[in-house]
């Protein structure tokens, strides 16, 4: 990343959105109810995508807890039911998720790497483990069904979490605090010693991307109709956002955002037409990826360009 | 005054005892040499002082504090900076931001993105940078790198500032720019340990000399007693 880059998009990156999300506010009124399921569908993974990367991204430390919050964002949709209104439930899945990660980030954040990643997998399992002794033997019935909202509803719910995501990450991104993120990926120990709150810096972070994917939990919700442990933390949900971010590549904002759009839509699209082979088609396209792009898609359009521009610098004299 | 009281560090690794019963004091605007053979256990002291380790006992007074237990992060705000044997930039943002994030989060007040702007442009300018701001950090000389560890370090604003192994791996040139640099430093007023095994360096710049040896502190004194010691010589200069 380079500084000059920064403030040049500093006035044209949120100048786009802006005009984006005009666009999208106008979809449900111009398309047909196919495109607003579809779209809704995208805008989660880019959600889940977005607010892993959030945390992951900078920081490096691989989590895995996604359906741990995704799910508990669901279940809280189940829970509440129809006794708030939608947005209420929706903030409270958030609120219940911020909370967890921040608990087991506090427990957690301290590990490092490998033993972080592992763990936060676990948690997946703990808690759906947990969500069916719980039903079991203290409701009685396992699984519950969530009331449905209407498709335009859902639609401009995502549209606002996707668009203050996007926000967070903008403002984080150009902030002292997200060049301190940086550098705790970079050497944490160097961060650690020029001041920097690692620990804190860490928990906060990762409570805030839990935040945001515990909203995109609820809203889905609303979308699935039944919902049990096995369906609420599906291990699946841990691994797509890593995936569709490599796909994408990490190196800046737009991505995952792209990775998880195109991903995402090939899913949608593959698992209608071959809905016994697309994980082997997603299998492919990863391993080519890793092995091809190690910067993903960006990283393909910037070697592009690259090739057209050059230029650069070498450290020449000492 | 005394800006620094080491009494009785000690610290174990398993069965090793790397720092044992260590005492020194450091006096507000010297510089201090910290030298003997590998494995002594100078880095682990850096290493406690700043807190990266606990010691397993024993009392590091800085300005009076006890900083035995804190964290890295609150010592550093304290006024008290390190640099690392392994240097330790981040390699993939350019110097003005590796030294731009000491400025923000180094002191305990938060500044605004302008004045520490204009601290990171007056540090290195200081330390010779001001033409490789925009220079990604992990593709310079050892050399670059380490002056840009040294300006991180400076906008932290400490009043003590830890030097490991400085001029490892310079060339003659380089290690005589490296020897100004630290005596420009010590002007500024702030005062100086430096791990050195560079002895032009450390016999020159240095009024006073610790040596450690298997963790412990084994001599103290100028360059001269040191170089004429018979210890000293006999498990370090006589190597
Ligand atoms: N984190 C660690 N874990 C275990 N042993 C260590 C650790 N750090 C240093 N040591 C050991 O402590 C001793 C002193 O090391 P160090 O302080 O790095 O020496 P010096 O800097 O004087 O060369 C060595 O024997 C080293 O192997
Ligand atoms: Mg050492």
């Amino acid at each position: 990343m380079n500084w000059k880059t920064i403030k040049y998009n500093r006035y044209l990156y949120p100048a786009l959105y802006i005009l984006i999300i005009v666009l999208f506010i106008a979809i449900p009124y111009i398309t047909a109810p196919y495109t607003i399921i579809l779209l809704s569908s995208i805008f989660m993974y880019i959600s889940l995508t977005l607010s892993w990367t959030l945390f992951s991204g900078p920081t490096g430390y691989t989590s895995l807890a996604t359906a741990a919050f995704f799910g508990l964002g669901l279940y809280m949709a189940g829970i509440l039911g129809d006794s708030v209104p939608l947005i209420v439930a929706v903030i409270c899945g958030g609120l219940i998720s911020f909370i967890l990660a921040f608990i087991i980030g506090a427990i957690t954040l301290r590990l490092r790497g490998i033993y972080f990643t592992i763990f936060t997998f676990g948690l997946v399992e703990l808690i759906k483990h947990l969500m069916l002794w719980w039903e079991i033997n203290i409701v009685g019935v396992r699984g519950r069904f969530v009331p449905r909202a209407d498709n335009a509803t859902v639609f401009y719910i995502l549209l606002a979490i996707l668009a203050a995501l996007l926000l967070t990450t903008y403002f984080l991104k150009s902030s002292r605090y997200g060049m301190a993120l940086s550098s705790i990926g970079s050497n944490e120990e160097a961060a650690i010693h020029i001041g920097i709150n690692v620990v804190n810096l860490k928990i906060i972070t990762f409570a805030s991307s839990a935040f945001f994917i515990g909203l995109t939990g609820t809203i889905m919700a609303t979308r699935w109709s039944y919902i049990d442990p096995y369906i609420a933390f599906d291990p699946f949900y841990s691994f797509l956002p890593p995936l569709m971010a490599i796909f994408g590549g990490l190196g800046n904002l737009f991505g995952p955002l792209l990775g998880a759009a195109v991903f995402s839509y090939l899913q949608e699209t593959l698992i209608t037409r071959f809905p016994y082979s697309y994980m082997l088609i997603f299998g492919l396209i990863m391993v080519i990826t890793i092995l091809y792009l190690p910067n993903g898609l960006i990283g393909l359009y910037q070697t592009i360009r690259q090739r057209f521009i050059g230029g650069k610098h070498a450290d020449t004299s000492s | 005054m005394q800006i620094l009281q080491v009494e009785g560090l000690t610290k174990n690794f398993g069965g090793l005892a790397a720092v044992s019963e260590v005492d020194f004091h450091v006096e507000e605007g010297e510089i201090l040499g910290l030298i003997g053979p590998n494995g002594a256990g100078k880095t682990t002291t850096f290493n406690l002082i700043a807190g990266t380790y606990e010691p397993n006992s024993g009392k590091i007074l800085f300005n009076g504090e006890n900083l035995a237990g804190k964290k890295p992060n609150v010592i550093c705000q304290k006024g008290l900076a390190r640099t690392f044997q392994n240097v330790k930039v981040f390699p993939d943002m350019d110097v003005f931001q590796n030294v731009l994030l000491g400025a923000f989060f180094g002191t305990p007040e938060k500044k605004s993105r302008s004045q520490a702007k204009s601290e990171v442009e007056e540090i290195l300018d200081f330390i010779g940078l001001s033409d490789r701001t925009d220079m990604v950090a992990g593709s310079m000389t050892l050399v670059n790198q380490k002056r840009v560890e040294v300006a991180r370090a400076l906008a932290t604003k400490p009043k003590l500032l830890l030097l490991d192994e400085l001029m490892a791996g310079l060339n003659p040139t380089e290690v005589g720019e490296s020897m100004e640099l630290v005596k420009r430093i010590q002007k500024k007023g702030i005062t100086v340990i430096m791990i050195e095994h560079v002895m032009k360096a450390i016999m020159n710049i240095c009024k006073r000399i610790i040596v450690l040896h298997h963790g412990q502190k084994i001599a103290e004194g100028t360059p001269e007693e040191i170089s004429t010691s018979k210890t000293v010589i006999e498990v370090y200069l006589g190597e």
